[in-house]
């Protein structure tokens, strides 16, 4: 297996496009505790504002706002999730891990398919997962199935049959 | 108060992020890689945050309104269409190349860490592009004589 410093960055055409795959620490009570967290917000969206969390509609609506009143209220949630981070390090001294899978054309790709994907599906993983099937919205179940078929695929292909 | 709650429910749905691992591409790839370095920690996110909403949703989608609005604002189309499923299906290969959903980055965006910013760069021109194309398209059948 070779090392990620083997790996040229900057081309787009990669026989290996993603960095050697890294197993990651299985973390059942943190990470319940985060799903926790992230439906009381779902809830309290919608106990406040009559509103769906859903991170593609309410970023939609900061890029193509429909009024001063509507667009106010969505730049407060973004800069709510912005802010998290550093709280996270306020109490934890450090910032959430992130490491990526791919190279930099690669996740280029990949951000803008899935600036594509949930516009034209209306919906992505907290919006149409969690919001839509918990109030058990056909529309939402069938599209939740659908990426997360379309995305298992998509890893399988990038691990184990390109250059993985 | 409308913007103080809703800065509050950013910064709540963004500590879940934080914690939970969703905003860690490695976690999330992982999550879907069965065949290979398989992590089922994002099952335990998703129980989770469902199992929250679906009950917090029964106790507050009954009342007359929101605290701080109108109304609610539910989605009314039931409809299952080619544009909801191949959406999804765009959005399967996307998030599976780069293990970032909009939910996951836009919070960890706040540590500044070059892979996000160069996702949601690529995001936004994502969106941006389709809401174009969406809307040129709006205006052409709206000159289209009947």
């Amino acid at each position: 297996m070779p090392a990620a410093t083997d790996i040229p960055e900057g081309l787009l055409f990669l026989p290996q496009p993603q960095v050697p795959a890294m197993a990651t620490e299985f973390t059942p009570w943190v990470s319940l505790a985060g799903g926790l967290l992230i439906g009381a917000a779902s809830v309290l969206l919608m106990l406040f504002h009559g509103r769906i969390l859903g991170a593609t509609g309410i970023l939609s609506g900061v890029l193509f706002p429909s009024g001063a009143q509507d667009w106010a209220w969505r730049v407060m949630i973004i800069l709510g999730m912005v802010s998290a981070p550093v709280v996270f390090l306020l109490f934890s001294g450090q910032f959430p891990d992130i490491r990526s899978v791919v190279t930099v054309p690669w996740q280029i790709a990949g951000g803008f398919l899935v600036g594509v994907g949930v516009t034209v599906g209306s919906g992505c993983t907290s919006g149409h997962g969690v919001c839509g099937m918990a109030r058990l919205s056909p529309r939402s179940i069938a599209a939740t199935l659908t990426f997360m078929l379309a995305t298992a695929i998509t890893v399988y292909i990038m691990r184990h049959v390109a250059g993985g | 108060m409308r913007l103080i709650s809703a800065y509050l429910v950013g910064l709540i749905f963004g500590l879940g992020i934080s914690i939970s691992g969703m905003g860690n591409p490695a976690k999330v790839v992982n999550f879907f890689d069965f065949a290979g370095q398989w992590d089922p920690s994002l099952a335990f996110v998703m129980a989770g945050a469902l199992f929250v909403t679906f009950l917090g949703y029964r106790w507050v989608l009954p009342r007359p309104k929101p605290l701080q609005s109108d109304r609610f604002y539910i989605p009314a189309s039931r409809i299952i269409d080619s544009r909801l499923l191949g959406g999804a299906i765009v959005f399967g290969i996307g998030w599976g190349i780069s293990g970032f959903c909009p939910g996951g980055a836009i919070p960890v965006t706040g540590t500044l860490n070059q892979d996000v910013l160069i996702f949601m760069a690529s995001l936004l021109a994502g969106v941006i592009a389709v809401r174009l194309v969406q809307k040129r398209r709006q205006t052409k059948t709206a000159r289209q004589p009947v």
